[in-house]
């Protein structure tokens, strides 16, 4: 959907840092990396009104890479220093990029609270279900039973559902891809980075170090039409080979059917500007996990006010209200006497 | 009202007066003190005040927890203490007698309200036997006064509700204080009119029962005089009256200006610094942005966002926010950002005296971070100091790029005294430059930025922001490679930036510190924060008891001043007075080898004027016995 009378100012290559990427070879961020240096140039952005904010883990390496600003902080808090920053410089285009553990553990509270203020700036939440950095705890999205280091007889925590969690905070975009396929990143990245508001955004990455193919049951090509359900804003939802598959609204809980066996206007049509977020709900919990048909995509897209501005217009209210700055006036506002 | 003829009582002049407002936390004490303040500054009394808050919202009616109070003195001369021991008590019930009675200085005056002396109240407050008559009040003179009947009665023509007539009857606690101390009414019947606007019903009752309260004292015949506290020789010029907190925030607001930065205050409320950020919202108009963040971890990580962005970024908080927001300051450290941190300090540890003042803190906000995360630390020394210690710290945040830590506490946050309001135009400039071009090229020639290229004076780095052509840059909390701020895990550079950073902070030009008092005096009272108007008014009571005494107050302490080694040195003792357990006296012990003494104090109260004196005069004795 590229606007053809757009004239990109600048290359892939112009968003590259001169700085070596250090990620494990063969690593899924990689390919999330190569995606947003050539996503950039659609934009109409320019590298330096963008920031990348992070905390900490190998997705949290990310800013490094980019040619244009950026914070490496602290593990969770990127959505808060990003909320900051997004606050005192509307301008600015600003991007959160952070792993499950970052973004769902130590900084799951940030994150919540980023999501349901709307502040305009976008997620992107490099899920490896594991913790890549630390070398291979299980994770705040990895299965129940997994087999890690700290969990050697298979972990007892049930996982989050990421888009469920964002879709619980009122997030008004959740989205989600994965590593394996660029133009489908590249597309969603596209509408995340175009929605005013928080965006939130789901990205199947494989750590082929700790959690080798986590994901490939539904990103590996042979299994992609049977296990990956496209969302496609106002067409029902279909996939397989040939549509022979389909997703209907059972009571309220969605349920994979064969297009044979239902009348086709039985099929759930997906409508991301559905207010009530409780179809995508339905459908970020379709899948118990990546082995099974999962919904990618845009899962909602809906209009809240932005935070960052809705601030800017209180400044600006403030101002008509109480007359500008004035010192003198403000010390005094209390009373004064003279001796 | 007892109808009498106008009595000519006498009319004695005294140099001041301790009042303490006592009762119920719904029966107005804060309102009525204030007000009783604000018509002293008006006459040009020199004055300093101590509210005290229960720590709980709604304590039960009647009950000790629910004893709210308000102290305010007021003289004919400088003071720099709300006063030890209050010598006018106003008890509104039998909780606030109970509570604040110990308080009350031998012989001095207490009025109370009788009417709230019933079985019920007294049970409440925990008396087996009613105290006004069981011989408890011996030792003072007692003005016993039916207060809710007469309010009561004074409000009736106004057709308010029975239950809501005694709502007024600060009001005629207030009438009878103006009288007692000859205070003019028209100010008070201003206030009420424009404080309850809209609201007749409840402006009439309120006046009717503050010049109920004026007239009793006149006609009552209970009291022996009347009295009157002239003007202090106060500096001339324009005066308001300023607790701590308002301060601070003014002048956070103001520094703003001053730097010609927009203003970001990342805050999270805590007991007692939520009137900073309360205050701060309340200053859009200024172009500050507040944001009440989801914790104090997210309030800090935001403040150093906008930082990054070119704001003037603030954080406030209390002791276990600071203790939150450790990680981030080391954060802010390493980014080489300026971030102003205030952490009003209240009693802990854990949840500890929330509204209580403590100065226990010193050592958290100078070691409280992981790694060697230094960072300037400044304190105020009273209230209205507030606004020059945040711009203080401002400067040194924004001229070297660093996280600064303010240290006020519940006592300077919520005591008040008169502010000499300065000229706007005699404020700093304590604007800085952002980066705006190249300052440094590579291998082929070409121009490129060094993020951490140091200025070589101030060893500052060069703030570059977000929008700024050619400039873009990563920072983070990775160690960074001196100048280009790559990553970096040398070793060699490692201990080169531990270095650099501490030399920043060792570097910041802090003003020397000055002696008052007796320069050539044997012992030195070392001071810092809001211990300093009692020490101030000890030193001078043992000037005139014959004792010659020096005073050294700390504004900066970290670093501190360069001569104060040399100072200190030159005393044969040292004494330092802190509400913790020797914190300065551990950091000035180890710094420059010299014994300080620590007088200590943790009971949630500020020191008084007498318990400074005390202490020292005790030193001082065994010092000339030797
Ligand atoms: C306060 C703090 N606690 C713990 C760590 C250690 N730590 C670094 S990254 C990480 C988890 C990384 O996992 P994830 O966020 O999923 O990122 P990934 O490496 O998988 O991309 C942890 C626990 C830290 N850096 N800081
Ligand atoms: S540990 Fe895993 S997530 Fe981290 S860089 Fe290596 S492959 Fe990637
Ligand atoms: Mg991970």
């Amino acid at each position: 959907m590229t606007d053809t009378s757009f004239t990109p100012t600048t290359q892939p290559g112009d968003w590259a840092s001169d700085q070596e990427v250090r990620w494990c070879p063969g690593c899924g961020d990689y390919s999330i990396l190569t995606a947003l240096r050539m996503l950039m140039p659609s934009l109409g952005t320019e590298p330096r009104n963008t920031v990348f904010v992070s905390g900490i883990g190998c997705a949290a390496r990310f800013p490094y890479y980019m040619n244009t600003y950026g914070v490496h902080g602290i593990h969770g808090r990127a959505p808060a220093i990003a909320t900051g920053l997004a606050m005192a410089r509307p301008d600015l285009d600003v991007w959160v990029i952070g792993g499950d553990g970052d973004m769902l553990s130590i900084g799951g509270n940030h994150l919540i609270h980023a999501l349901r203020r709307n502040v305009k700036i976008k997620l992107l939440l490099f899920n490896n279900q594991i913790y890549g950095l630390t070398k291979g705890q299980f994770s705040p999205t990895s299965e129940i039973g997994k087999v890690t280091k700290s969990s050697p007889m298979g972990s007892l925590d049930a996982p989050f559902n990421p888009l469920a969690v964002a879709l619980g905070a009122e997030a008004s975009f959740v989205a989600r891809t994965h590593d394996m396929d660029r133009q489908h990143m590249m597309d969603t990245f596209r509408r995340a980075h175009a929605h005013d508001g928080a965006a939130f955004v789901e990205v199947f990455q494989n750590c082929n170090v700790f959690n080798d193919g986590a994901f490939e049951g539904v990103t590996k090509k042979q299994n992609r039409d049977a296990n990956l359900i496209p969302l496609s804003d106002g067409e029902p939802i279909r996939f397989g080979a040939d549509g022979e598959f389909g997703v209907i609204d059972e009571a309220g809980c969605a349920r994979v059917v064969h297009t044979a066996d239902v009348s086709s206007d039985e099929l759930l049509v997906h409508d991301e500007s559905k207010h009530d977020p409780s179809t995508a709900f339905m459908l970020a919990r379709l899948a118990r996990g990546p082995f099974e048909p999962t919904p990618i995509g845009v899962f909602r897209a809906v209009r809240r006010s932005e935070y960052a501005m809705a601030t800017t217009r209180q400044l600006a209210a403030a101002q008509q209200q109480q007359g500008s700055a004035d010192i003198a006036q403000m010390l005094r506002s209390r009373g004064t006497w003279f001796v | 009202m007892t109808d009498t003829a106008t009595r000519e009582l006498p009319l004695q002049e005294i140099d001041e007066v301790i009042i303490r407002f006592a009762g119920d936390s719904g029966d107005g004490m804060q309102l009525t003190g204030d007000q009783f303040t604000s018509i002293s500054a008006a006459l040009g009394n020199d004055l300093s005040t101590l509210p005290e808050f229960p720590a709980e919202i709604r304590a039960p009616q009647g009950t000790l927890a629910g004893v709210s109070a308000f102290q305010v003195r007021i003289s004919d001369f400088e003071i720099t203490t709300p006063g030890d021991a209050p010598t006018v008590l106003v008890a509104m019930n039998p909780a606030a007698l109970k509570a604040q009675l110990h308080n009350l200085a031998q012989g001095g005056a207490l009025i109370v309200n009788t009417d709230a002396f019933n079985e019920r109240n007294l049970e409440k407050a925990g008396y087996a036997s009613n105290p006004l008559d069981d011989g408890t009040l011996d030792d003072f003179r007692t003005y016993p006064v039916p207060m809710s009947q007469i309010t009561r009665d004074a409000v009736a023509e106004h057709g308010v509700k029975p239950r809501d007539a005694e709502r007024s009857k600060n009001f005629f606690a207030l009438g009878l204080i103006s009288w007692m101390y000859t205070r003019p009414v028209e100010p008070t019947l201003e206030f009420i009119n424009t404080k309850f606007r809209g609201r007749t019903q409840v402006i009439d009752a309120n006046t009717s029962a503050f010049k109920a309260g004026y007239n009793f004292g006149e006609t009552a015949e209970i009291f022996e005089a009347h009295y009157e506290v002239k003007p202090a020789p106060l500096a001339p010029g324009e005066y308001t009256n300023v607790n701590g907190n308002t301060a601070l925030a003014w002048g956070c607001i103001v520094a703003g200006q001053l730097a010609r930065l927009p203003v970001f205050l990342g805050s999270y409320p805590i007991t007692p610094a939520s009137d900073i950020l309360h205050e701060m919202s309340l200053k859009k108009n200024f172009g500050v942005r507040t944001f009440q963040a989801e914790d104090e971890i997210a309030a800090a990580a935001s403040a150093v966002g906008a930082a990054f962005g070119g704001a003037l970024a603030f954080t406030s908080t209390s002791g276990p926010g600071l203790a939150l927001k450790g990680e981030t300051l080391s954060l802010a450290v390493s980014l080489e950002l300026p971030l102003v941190v205030l952490d009003i300090q209240r009693g802990g540890p854990s949840t500890g005296l929330p509204t209580k003042p403590e100065q226990a803190d010193l050592m958290m906000a100078m070691y409280g971070r992981h790694s060697e995360s230094p960072l300037p630390v400044v304190a105020p020394r009273s209230p209205a100091d507030c606004f020059d210690i945040a711009i203080e710290a401002c400067r040194i945040a924004l001229k070297y790029r660093t996280p600064v830590i303010v240290l006020s506490d519940g006592y300077l946050a919520n005591s008040s005294e008169p502010w000499l309001l300065p000229e706007v135009s005699s404020l700093p400039d304590i604007g800085v430059e952002f980066a705006t071009e190249f300052n440094g090229t590579n291998e082929d020639g070409d121009g490129i930025f060094l993020p951490y290229l140091r200025d070589p004076e101030t060893l500052a780095r060069p703030w570059a922001i977000p929008g700024t052509p050619e400039l873009m840059h990563r920072v983070g909390g990775i160690e960074k490679e001196d100048g280009t701020g790559n990553i970096s895990y040398e070793p060699e550079n490692h201990q080169l930036m531990i270095d650099l950073r501490q030399a920043k902070v060792e570097g910041v030009d802090v003003p020397d510190v000055e002696v008052a008092g007796d320069v050539d005096a044997d012992l030195a009272v070392l001071g810092w924060g809001s211990t300093w108007g009692a020490i101030d008014a000890a030193a001078g009571r043992l000037r005139e008891a014959g004792f010659a005494v020096a005073h050294v107050h700390l504004r900066h302490l970290h670093p501190l001043p360069a001569n104060l080694g040399d100072v200190l040195q030159r005393y044969r003792a040292v004494v330092c007075p802190e509400m913790n357990k020797g914190q300065l006296c551990d950091i000035v012990r180890a710094k420059y080898l010299i014994d300080v003494e620590h007088i200590g104090k943790i009971d949630g109260v500020p020191f008084t004027t007498g318990e400074v004196t005390d202490a020292v005069r005790s030193r001082l004795e065994a010092l000339s016995t030797v």
